[in-house]
């Protein structure tokens, strides 16, 4: 690496803002270019559903750095630019006006984009995804106190925007196609737990109900189930997922199975002047024994300071305990750890009758996981238990006679 | 501009001007401070921006909340004058601050 070195990064997010900052602090003296294709310099997304959707927050407030941070760091910016291909034999990228660019290094830091719902009557007004900050925008101008709201899915973003929106004054009615919400992210008792929740602050939760169409003259007025239910609407907000950004990899010839295959230096074996970060990238966890790609901020910025290590030359292997985090009404949900594959579930608290309690997930009398409503204390614990490898029995971690500090002192 | 001084756990002193209304962790994650992380962008949700605040200047700051002292207490590194700095908003009355980082967020 010298001066006339050029790291192209592609992506202008939170993976993005920290590989930037990463790449200067492990002595990239190269230049950076980032292709973006938003209209802004990187900004907090997790508000998004939160602060912002409330008000709270201004866009300046969201961004992850200051406009003169990246100027200092000497980081040069194509933003709304969109990258048509990657050219690995002259190692180039080629932008959307055909413009080609050298890169000695390249970053796909490409994100995940929301999946779309393909039924009648989707493009009337009134219907909104939510994944970038002109989305938070749009659904901004459509809340009206005593209004309607409908939620197509039950997952982190539609109980958060669900949970504002209440807030705000809307009646909402969230619409859930599987028997349960947070499915694909927790265990019955605790997705019974949100349930209650939400219904104890005047929403309705659906489930097994799939929207069949809506209705609408130019607005959107109704949501229409293949059970026939109609549910009326002035405002719809769809979360039911989102696909990782991978084609352009893939079709550079990079290897993608749900995610960009990367190593744990977050390189692809295929090509190591390549690395993906963030939620396109798929890793392998010495944790958990088997490739991951995980959807979260902190998974983005930590892979960012092993990948920018990477690009330098240097040796910074990715293995965190993975862990997530919503915000809904007064419950601070933290997760750490997968609790995709357990065999035993404990809990600390009284999940019934409360709002703090702890889901502590074992699989073959391992901890793997825990789920901490409203419990930040254990979840710090379960964070450097899961990092240390260290088993408390289930029954132990269940008894919440046991303080805090003595579960600590079991582990330390 | 406020004056901030974020001190490692070597004692090496960063001096940053951090405009009012931004946090302190904000202001070193703008510097590139090493030493606060700020992994949940501000949320209280991750404890990886602890300091601990000068004496002189915990009266100026203020004691943390309930919700920053359940995240605080798990910290081996805690002491009374701990404070997430996320959740310390920069005023013209902190122009001078001076805070320290622990070594576990290295």
């Amino acid at each position: 690496m010298n001066s006339d070195s050029i790291a192209v990064i592609i992506g202008g997010s939170h993976a993005a803002s920290q590989l930037i900052a990463s790449l200067r602090q492990e002595g990239w003296i190269g230049r950076i270019l980032v292709i973006s294709d938003e209209k802004q310099l990187p900004y907090h997304r997790p508000p998004l559903s939160k602060t912002y959707l409330s008000g709270e927050k201004t866009p300046e407030n969201l961004l992850i750095r200051k406009p003169a941070v990246y100027e200092k760091l000497n980081v040069k910016w194509l933003l709304e630019t969109h990258v048509e291909s990657i050219d690995r034999a002259t190692k180039s990228v080629v932008l959307g006006n055909g413009e080609r660019l050298k890169y000695d290094k390249l970053a796909l830091c490409t994100g995940a984009r929301v999946k779309k719902l393909a039924i009648a009557g989707s493009n009337l007004s009134g219907i909104h995804y939510l994944r970038n900050l002109s989305d938070a925008e749009a659904i901004k101008k459509d809340i009206k106190h005593g209004g309607r709201a409908v939620i197509i899915g039950g997952g982190y973003i539609g109980l958060e925007t669900a949970a504002l929106l209440r807030k705000m004054g809307m009646a909402v009615d969230v619409l859930v196609h599987s028997s349960r919400v947070l499915r694909r992210v927790t265990a019955g008792p605790v997705s019974d737990f949100f349930t209650r929740l939400h219904s104890q602050e005047g929403i309705q939760i659906h489930t097994r109900e799939k929207p069949d169409s809506f209705e609408g003259d130019k607005q959107v007025e109704s949501v229409i189930c293949a059970s026939g239910k109609r549910f009326l609407a002035d405002l719809v907000i769809i979360g039911i997922g989102v696909t990782p950004n991978t084609e352009l990899a893939e079709a550079c010839g990079l290897p993608v199975d749900d995610g960009i295959i990367v190593d744990e230096f977050c390189a692809s074996e295929e090509d190591r002047d390549i690395v993906a970060v963030g939620d396109c990238a798929k890793h392998p966890s010495s944790i958990y024994n088997r490739f991951l790609r995980l959807e979260s901020v902190p998974n983005a910025s930590e892979q960012a300071m092993s990948a920018a290590a990477t690009m330098c030359g240097k040796i910074k292997p990715y293995a965190v305990v993975p862990w997530f985090w919503s915000d809904q009404y007064d419950i601070k949900l933290q997760m750490a750890g997968l609790n995709d594959d357990y065999d035993q579930m404990v809990i600390r608290g009284d999940i019934d009758n409360s709002r703090s309690f702890v889901a502590w997930y074992f699989l073959n009398g391992k901890l793997v996981a825990a789920d901490c409503v409203n419990r930040p204390q254990e979840f710090r614990l379960a964070q450097q238990m899961l990092k240390n490898g260290i088993n408390p029995s289930p029954e132990e971690l269940a008894d919440d006679n046991l303080g805090v500090k003595q579960l600590l002192e079991l582990i330390e | 501009m406020p004056l901030i001084t974020y001190i490692d756990h070597k004692g090496n002193a960063f001096e940053a001007d951090v405009p009012v209304g931004d946090s302190v962790m904000q202001g070193a994650v703008d510097n590139m401070i090493d030493g606060i992380i700020g992994q949940c962008g501000g949320a209280c949700a991750c404890a990886t921006c602890h300091c601990i605040v000068e004496d002189a200047w915990f009266e100026k700051t203020g004691p943390a909340s309930d919700e920053e002292k359940l995240m605080l207490e798990m910290s081996s590194e805690m002491q009374d004058n701990s404070r997430l700095s996320c959740q310390i908003e920069v005023t013209d009355d902190l122009d001078g601050l001076v805070v320290h980082m622990p070594q576990s967020q290295y």
